[in-house]
């Protein structure tokens, strides 16, 4: 008979429990939220009899199971709050063309991206951190919500359809404007700034 | 000729799906000739490098 799989024990899975919750705060923007996922995922996988079986390291093990229950919050929470639904809405998405593009078409930026000054050394700065956690903060909750399962979970798009039950064509909309605003706020708060040696 | 505003919208889809043949084309022709766009397809791809390399999901073992 093979010997039971070692069930992690309290001690190694608190170990983990700063990593975890830093990781749903990341995910959910709310500490509570972010404590309930984290203590739930210790609770399952103190009760899980057979998942960690020392395949993947515990820490990888955790994360996974984490994964699972940050999707479920979203999914309730979109439940109660769906959403705004773009596809379809032409008014909206005419209004939203016109506060950043111009032309009779639309077809031109009002602000156009202008080059940045090398960003990949930014990615070493706190100052550059500080920025880009208040701009994603500023994106509406649902729209936060959407681009941190695809940004930092790394869920494809229609692994998040499935999950929020939004449509394809929705979430690429929701993504997109996402990403505008991010690239607008850190223009303007990071790149646009002058460095204040750090 | 794409428009500015189709380009950005491409670009982002870009980062979600893989792009059709004809749009890559088409995406292709523009960004040739507009420094704006190209600097944005840059920066949507700093952006996605950025959030791969947030902080918070740093793993210190
Ligand atoms: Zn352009």
């Amino acid at each position: 008979m093979d010997p039971l799989p070692a069930s992690p024990l309290p001690n190694e899975l608190e170990a983990h429990r700063a990593y975890l919750y830093r990781y749903a705060l990341l995910q959910l923007r709310d500490a509570d939220g972010a404590e309930d996922v984290v203590q739930e995922t210790l609770l399952s996988a103190i009760q899980s009899k057979s998942g960690f079986a020392g395949r993947s390291s515990l820490k990888t093990w955790l994360t996974g199971i984490l994964k699972h229950k940050i999707t479920d919050l979203v999914r309730r929470r979109f439940r109660e709050a769906p959403p705004p639904a773009y596809d379809g809405d032409e008014d909206e998405a005419r209004e939203y063309a016109e506060q950043h593009f111009e032309g009779s078409r639309r077809s031109h930026w009002l602000n156009a991206p202008r080059a940045w000054e090398d960003p990949e050394q930014a990615l070493a700065q706190k100052r550059f951190w500080t920025a880009f956690e208040a701009c994603v903060g500023r994106l509406p909750e649902q729209t936060a919500r959407v681009f941190s399962m695809r940004e930092f979970m790394g869920l494809s798009t229609d692994e998040i359809c499935k999950e929020l039950g939004i449509s394809a064509t929705n979430c690429w909309v929701v993504l997109y404007r996402a990403r505008m605003a991010l690239r607008e706020c850190l223009e303007l708060n990071f790149f646009g700034q002058p460095a204040a040696g750090d | 000729m794409l428009s500015c505003r189709e380009v950005s919208e491409l670009v982002s889809q870009s980062l979600d799906r893989r792009l059709g043949l004809v749009e890559r084309w088409r995406l292709h022709m523009h960004l040739r000739v507009c420094d704006a766009c190209r600097n944005f397809r840059r920066q949507m791809a700093f952006l996605r490098k950025a959030a791969r390399n947030h902080p918070a999901l740093k793993r210190k073992d």
